[in-house]
């Protein structure tokens, strides 16, 4: 019992960082704004939010710098997929190769000059502590969704809203309608640049939030690359919830549980049966079929799968 | 006045070649502004990364040899990108032809030790034709989104590396890495670093020309891929060549994977997955999926890298501003690509 609990917990604090990401995602690509460079993206936040804590005292400076940062870089690729039409698989690429790059360069050039301007094996004063509720931490195994950051608690507030947002109001539906079929949505009055601008970009700040996670909370330092495949994680979730915000979560608590584990069984010196490569490489597997399964499933019933139709192509009214 | 983008009647040649220069000018003025806020003397920084690519034969010849199995991937990957099929897994297919290659060293020792490389190569490009060859499929078939698969199938590629390196093929002595192959069937050297792929890198380059340029081939790819209404009156079977194009292109990704580990690390380490599966996909967008403007793309990308290398020792700067500054010269080019197929159109407005 012990053990699950333990286990539990870890996939929370690990997927608090992977659903914030996965859900900004779903709103980008809702839109038909494919974004690759959310491991870029995501470690940029993590950069900036672990930097600015540490110049400003304050967590929450962290934060919004993070979400800042996360915004101006998809800023970029709205840019240049929408307005400059670009190819939106070379655009993310570019973004998750300058934004990696630019994080562990600046990694070691925003440091105290103590530590050699270096920001590895530097210490934040404080970190997103975890706040028990009480009585309901108390409750076996589940309570350890009672004991959690600050963080995870917005996001408890942030999964029903964005799929309320999505499903049940207007904005939702154009939203949709513009990653569905942008020609109809247009011609229904609606500006598709600006909802896809809007919403990559808000996809970015997301982002950034979910690297902030990791910097801030789950793993409170900087290293390089240490959001070590999370953004392509994410790539993967949101096709795993089949692009609806309320499902982000059981893929969340899947894919992080199944990356818990291998730590969990080291750490509890259990031999294992099945290789801990296998285990990490599980998720992609598992959205590999989930993606296959579900096309062909839905071969003759169109609209049924949840990809937008449009996910990856540009457009311009005059397109033929 | 008011500004239009028009679609250009022709592709502009003339654009073709200038937006790629200004491109590279403006990102190095970018990343000056990069190295300026990090108290360094951009000329210098410039000079350090020119001098640590090109400055004597060693380093030369290292940029040659960084830049062939993005040269390789960047083929491999342009020609499902004919087809607009966005075959994103050149890492997982370059991975497997590293698997398939060390598979032969390791376990094919029944053959004779010259016999090694030549089947090792080919096992290689097989796993990497059938890696690829399976999103391609679920393509043709069921139109199952092929960005998203074979971006998947890489991670699944490079974890089974993994798991084959650290345990199963692991060597009895030493740390993480399978025994290294016999030193007879190794990829010769044959210019100080520089090996034999070159020529293999070389010889793809023109058969891909010929193949895509001058066959019946290569003509009903540029037909799919520009206009697949056409294609398809014309009686050009769009799922055959699909799964063929896929294949081919996971051949050469898989084959520049054997190439480089029969030539470098001449065993299955840590490593394998050095991201040149990423960049290739890169390489064959900036040379417009031409196989002789990919040479100079991947020489060009391949001593950013090395650049960088010797900017960390000559300066002390990270060496990830060679990534910083890859990433830095997409993104004018990315904005620019526009230009090529449309033009700008200034219209006054008319008093009303």
């Amino acid at each position: 019992m012990d053990f699950i609990t333990k286990l539990l917990a870890a996939t929370i604090a690990m997927g608090t960082s992977l659903t914030f990401a996965t859900i900004g995602e779903i709103y980008t690509e809702k839109t038909g704004v494919l974004n690759l460079g959310m491991e870029g993206t995501m470690l940029m936040g993590a950069l900036t939010a672990f930097a600015s804590t540490l110049a400003s005292g304050s967590l929450y400076v962290g934060l919004v710098v993070a979400m800042l940062t996360g915004g101006m870089l998809s800023l970029i690729h709205a840019f240049l997929c929408v307005t400059m039409r670009a190819n939106q698989v070379v655009s993310g690429l570019a973004i998750t190769m300058f934004g990696t790059g630019l994080a562990n360069f600046l990694g070691q050039r925003l440091g105290p000059v103590s530590n050699n301007y270096n920001l590895v094996g530097m210490n934040l004063p404080k970190k997103f502590d975890n706040i028990a509720i009480p009585l309901l931490k108390d409750i076996p195994v589940l309570g350890a969704f009672f004991d959690v950051s600050i963080l995870t608690y917005l996001l408890y507030l942030i999964i029903p809203f964005a799929w309320f947002f999505m499903y049940k109001t207007k904005h939702g539906l154009a939203i949709r309608a513009v990653g569905e079929s942008p020609k109809t949505a247009a011609a229904m009055g609606l500006s598709v640049s600006r909802l896809r601008y809007l919403y990559t970009i808000i996809g970015g700040m997301f982002a950034g939030l979910g690297g902030a996670c990791l910097s801030l909370s789950f793993t409170p330092s900087w290293n390089d690359g240490m959001t070590g495949g999370k953004g392509w994680i994410v790539i993967a979730l949101v096709i795993f919830a089949t692009w609806n915000p309320g499902k982000a979560v059981i893929g969340t608590l899947v894919f992080g549980g199944i990356t818990s584990l291998q730590f969990s069984l080291q750490a509890a010196g259990i031999k294992m049966v099945i290789p801990t490569q296998f285990l990490a490489f599980a998720p992609y597997l598992i959205t590999f079929f989930t993606l296959s399964v579900m096309t062909i499933l839905n071969q003759n019933r169109k609209g049924a799968f949840a990809s937008p139709s449009a996910l990856g192509s540009s457009f311009a009214i005059d397109d033929k | 006045m008011r500004v239009v983008v028009e679609k250009r009647d022709t592709r502009s040649k003339r654009m073709a070649i200038l937006i790629p220069l200004v491109s590279f000018i403006v990102s190095l003025m970018l990343g000056a502004i990069v190295l300026i806020a990090s108290k360094s003397n951009p000329l210098q920084a410039y000079g350090a990364m020119l001098n640590g690519a090109f400055g004597n034969a060693r380093r030369f010849q290292y940029t040659i040899v960084e830049s062939l199995p993005l040269l390789m991937c960047g083929l491999g990957v342009g020609i499902a990108f004919r087809l607009k099929f966005w075959n994103i897994g050149a890492e997982g297919q370059y991975v497997w032809g590293a698997i398939g290659i060390t598979w032969v060293m390791q376990f094919w020792r029944f053959l004779p030790v010259p016999m090694l490389l030549p089947v090792g190569l080919a096992v290689g490009m097989t796993l990497g034709a059938l890696w690829a060859g399976v999103p391609g499929f679920l393509k043709a078939q069921w139109s199952v989104d092929e960005t998203l698969t074979t971006l998947m199938l890489n991670y699944v590629a490079i974890g089974l590396a993994e798991y084959l390196y650290i345990n199963k093929w692991k060597a009895p002595l030493g740390n993480m890495g399978t025994p290294e192959f016999p030193r007879e069937a190794w990829l010769p050297q044959i210019w100080g670093k520089v090996h034999a792929g070159i020529f293999i890198a070389l010889a793809l380059v023109v058969l891909l020309w010929f193949l895509l340029y001058k066959t019946r081939w290569g003509f009903e790819l540029n037909m799919i891929g520009k206009n697949p209404k056409a294609a398809r009156y014309q009686g050009v079977s769009i799922k055959r060549n699909i799964v063929l194009a896929m294949i081919l292109s996971g051949a050469i990704c898989g084959l520049s994977g054997s190439v480089n580990t029969a030539a470098i690390a001449h065993r299955l380490t840590k490593g394998v997955n050095a991201g040149y599966g990423f960049t290739g996909i890169i390489i064959a967008w900036m040379s417009g999926l031409n196989p002789f403007a990919s040479i100079l793309v991947a020489v060009v990308m391949a001593a950013l890298t090395t650049g960088a290398d010797a900017l960390q020792i000559a300066m002390k700067l990270p060496e990830s501003m060679g990534e910083v500054l890859q990433g830095l010269v997409l993104i004018p080019l990315l904005a620019g690509s526009i230009f090529v197929e449309h033009k700008l159109k200034f219209i006054k407005k008319e008093a009303a």
